[in-house]
């Protein structure tokens, strides 16, 4: 195996990490109008996550940083070529990051409710957005020759790109859901599994649709390099058991199961284009692969060293925090912060 | 207007705005790394209600340091593609090397301090901090690698029409990161000092007899805090100024607004600059200061833009290799004049608040309220140096600014993130500044109680 398909995997470790975490922290705040009325709920609900959304958006600063140093051209041509949707996504996510920490600061009604509504929309269009881009990878894009795509937003707006967006939605919501089960006591989390078992039926058959419409419009299921199609059943069979375990009530087994699909779909993508990381619909000489969008061989093995140092040594302390904070929260618990 | 343009005023607005915050999170987190040591050691309650009490004007500062560096993180391959292109190879590195070993540490540890002041060790805490203010300084350091390259590249060879490392250890040995990392953070350093001086002084003219203990214990500190910081800042800067006149003469011509090539050369103090007939209508100098303060000895040559260009243009080619002078000599002017004034001011404050006679110069303490801003003014001026003065490079002698902006992105696009960040960035600071204020003239027993 050489170092750019080492370098896939990595950066599909790295997208994994970063949608079975954010995921569920994306969910969090998007149910948090939902599932939290009064102001002790909302502070229960959004201290669930409180201590490890910030390292968890470090996962994506983190594949971001990592496409660039391994894929440079990648990384030109996607953040120029959508750069209406990711302004959109960066505003999101700053007004989201801001409102954890200053929603407590003040004790004002009308400011506690100003800074919900910025982790719900800031939370709900990253979510949608990183859906959007990903199934606009899976389809392929107009690169031209000189690997820029100039079709602006409208394009990227497609109803299959609208309807993955929706996909990565409802999958986060549901993983949000069940992370709220195995975090939060009381009513509080009956109310968040509640919601799971509403939105479950028709995520199944959005997801349905979708892999339907890949199969016959893209060939990421049946891609001759790498196969989509296994992780693609998996993510399916995953999503089955979230309801199954939900109605039994097995929370962890149930947020196992929501997370092991948000892993298998990223995999299908990843799989799916393996070794295009973006597909040109105008010519196939204009695809980016992992050979011709690379650094060279020798920045190749820097970060290559540089990652099997940390990756680990970042695992550990992560696994740490999680630990610390393995204590179930409800709206009476003592030690809210945010 | 072109893209290129609105790109570098997009760029330039969101990087000073992120700079705003950046340097109190270095010095913050130093700062309170340090008093939470004091505190384990000498179990004194003051000193955890200091970390709390400036902890809460840190974390609302960070919060604001975090968003508007993802807006960093993604600009270059938003407006700069070409850039990313060219430079990727090298580029890359650094900042994916930065998000594993420094973002990962203080974003992960910053969770674990808020939330776990009675969930882990006392002793375990105060490590926990020490993680945060490593995992920043280590940041910084590893954006200055890459900032660096692009002031003086090294360990690099133009291959496959790009810019390729060959050379890892070139890369992070380069000279210029060893000035400019040490400066960067001793200005943090000092930025903390003088923020925390500021809010202590605003308390200690309210002669409020249960916070002045407090006060003047956070006021000692941070005037050594402000005092080591503000002598390091100058003294690797002018190691770093000397630097520079070896490496990007082009620069230091500019901050001087040195037309002509002197033997010896002098300084200017104050200069009336015409750029468009390359000469100062005015210029007070000091004759042979200049040589001295670049080469230490007053006799050496001191090369003038004028000529600097002719060698630009038989070393490049045709065009223009002059950075914006006046912006350049004035920016210098500010950032070295401001240096020079916190040393003063934080030395006096360092021994007035040691002989206990701090209190006594209400003048001193009104002084030290708006000294507050001092080093975030010396610390823009010094970005601006920095990065106009490497004009029109965007990585030194390798690749123009002009070649450097993304070709798809039109200028409408580039309207409409400009405004928005604008207006989000504009909200940003009125909030931000505000609950800081809040915090910082919130009494400290009330403030630790509700705070984090
Ligand atoms: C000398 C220091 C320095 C400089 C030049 C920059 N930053 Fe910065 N950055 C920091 C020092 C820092 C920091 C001290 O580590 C911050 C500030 C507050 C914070 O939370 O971390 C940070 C935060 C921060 C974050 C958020 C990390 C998180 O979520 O925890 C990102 C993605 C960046 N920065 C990226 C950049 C980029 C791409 C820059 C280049 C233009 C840049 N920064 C300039
Ligand atoms: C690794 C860190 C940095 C990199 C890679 C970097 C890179 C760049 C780039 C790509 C530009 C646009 C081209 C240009 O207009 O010159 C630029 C301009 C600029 N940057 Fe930086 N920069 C960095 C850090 C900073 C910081 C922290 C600041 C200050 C807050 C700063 C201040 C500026 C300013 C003021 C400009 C505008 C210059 C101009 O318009 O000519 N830079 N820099
Ligand atoms: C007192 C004497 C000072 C001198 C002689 C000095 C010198 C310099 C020089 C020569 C540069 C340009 C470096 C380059 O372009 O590579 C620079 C940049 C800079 N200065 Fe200063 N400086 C002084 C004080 C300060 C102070 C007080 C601050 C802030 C508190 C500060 C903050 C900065 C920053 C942030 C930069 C840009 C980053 C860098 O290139 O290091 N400086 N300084």
């Amino acid at each position: 195996m050489d170092l750019n398909i080492l370098w896939f995997i990595l950066i599909t470790i790295l997208f994994s990490g970063f949608f079975f975490l954010e995921g569920f922290d994306y969910g969090v705040g998007i149910l948090l109008p939902f599932i939290a009325k009064k102001d002790n709920e909302r502070r229960a609900v959004i201290n669930t996550i409180g201590p490890v959304w910030d390292a968890n958006e470090v996962w994506m600063i983190t594949a971001g940083g990592a496409m660039f140093a391994a894929f440079p051209h990648m990384y030109a041509t996607l953040f120029s070529g959508f750069y209406i949707a990711l302004i959109f996504m960066l505003l999101g996510l700053i007004i989201r990051g801001v409102a954890f920490e200053f929603r407590s600061k003040r004790e004002e009604p009308s400011w506690r409710s100003s800074w919900d509504w910025a982790i719900f929309i800031g939370s709900l269009l990253p979510a949608l957005l990183w859906g959007v881009t990903i199934a606009n990878l899976m389809r392929g894009v107009a690169i031209e020759a000189d690997w820029n795509y100039y079709g602006g937003l409208l394009p990227l707006l497609n109803p299959y790109s609208l309807l993955g967006g929706l996909v990565f939605l409802g999958l986060f919501t549901l993983h949000g859901a069940s992370f709220l089960g195995i975090k939060l006591e009381g009513e509080l989390k009956q109310k968040a599994k509640g919601f799971a078992g509403k939105i479950w039926i028709p995520v199944v058959a959005l997801v349905v649709i979708f892999l339907i419409w890949t199969y016959l419009s893209t060939d990421i299921l049946n891609n001759p390099g790498w196969d989509g199609l296994i992780p693609a059943i998996l993510a399916a069979l995953t999503l089955l058991t979230y309801g199954w375990f939900l109605r039994q009530g097995k929370e962890g087994l149930t947020f196992i199961s929501g997370g092991l699909t948000i892993l298998m779909a990223t995999v299908m993508v990843f799989s799916g284009l393996f070794p295009r990381l973006m597909i040109s619909t105008l010519d196939p000489a204009n695809t980016l692969t992992i050979y011709n969008a690379s650094s060279s061989p020798y920045t190749l093995r820097v970060i290559t060293i540089v990652a099997a140092i940390f990756l680990p040594i970042i695992l550990i302390y992560q696994g740490w925090t999680y630990w610390i904070f393995r204590k179930r929260l409800s709206p009476e618990s003592s030690d809210l912060h945010y | 207007m072109d893209t290129v343009i609105l790109s570098r005023w997009q760029f330039a607005i969101t990087t000073i705005y992120h700079f705003f915050f950046v340097p109190v999170t270095l010095g913050l987190s130093t700062f309170l790394a340090v008093l939470e040591t004091r505190y384990v050691i000498t179990n004194d309650e003051t000193y955890k209600k200091m970390v709390k009490f400036w902890g809460n004007i840190f974390l609302i500062n960070f919060a604001i340091g975090v968003v508007t560096g993802i807006v960093q993180e993604f600009h270059f391959g938003l407006n700069w593609s070409e850039y990313a292109r060219f430079m990727g190879d090298i580029f890359g590195a650094p900042l994916a090397i930065e998000g594993l070993m420094a973002f990962f540490l203080e974003s992960t540890f910053i969770g674990i301090w808020i939330f776990g002041w009675d969930k882990i060790s006392k002793k375990t805490h105060a490590a926990v901090m020490w993680m945060v203010a490593i995992g920043s300084n280590l940041s910084a350091l590893w954006i200055l690698i890459a900032n660096s390259f692009m002031q003086n590249p090294v360990g690099y060879a133009i291959r496959n029409g790009r810019a390729e490392m060959t050379d890892f250890w070139a890369l992070v040995g380069n000279p210029n990161v060893w000035y400019q990392f040490p400066h960067v953070l001793t200005a943090g350093i000092s930025v903390g000092g003088f923020l925390v001086m500021a809010f202590s002084a605003w308390h200690l003219l309210k002669k409020n007899p249960h916070t002045q203990d407090f006060f003047r214990r956070s006021m000692r500190w941070a005037a050594g805090f402000a005092l080591v910081g503000s002598l390091l800042v100058g003294l690797i800067g002018h190691a770093q100024g000397q630097f520079l006149a070896k490496n990007q003469s082009m620069k230091i011509s500019a901050m001087e607004g040195l037309w002509e090539t002197e033997q010896p050369g002098s300084f200017s103090v104050v200069a009336l600059i015409d750029e468009k007939n390359q000469q100062n209508t005015f210029d007070l100098k000091i004759p042979k200061a200049l040589s001295f303060l670049l080469f230490n000895d007053f006799s050496s040559e001191v090369i003038g833009i004028k000529e600097l260009q002719a060698e630009a243009e038989a070393l490049y080619g045709p065009g223009n290799y002059i950075p914006p002078v006046t912006l350049s000599y004035w920016s210098s002017r500010t950032m070295i004049g401001i240096g020079l004034l916190m040393i003063l001011i934080s030395g006096l404050a360092v021994l007035w608040s040691r002989v206990d006679g701090l209190e006594k110069r209400s003048w001193f303490l009104k002084l030290l309220i708006p000294a507050g801003l001092l080093p975030t003014v010396a610390i823009t001026a010094g970005w601006l140096v920095a990065e106009t003065g490497r004009w029109p490079w965007i990585v030194h002698g390798l690749q123009k600014i002009e070649d450097a902006v993304s070709p798809s992105i039109t200028a409408g696009n580039i309207f409409f993130s400009l405004i928005s960040f604008l207006i989000l960035y504009g909200v940003l600071a009125v909030v931000g500044v505000s609950l800081m204020l809040k915090y910082g003239k919130s009494d400290p027993a009330a403030a630790v109680e509700k705070g984090e």
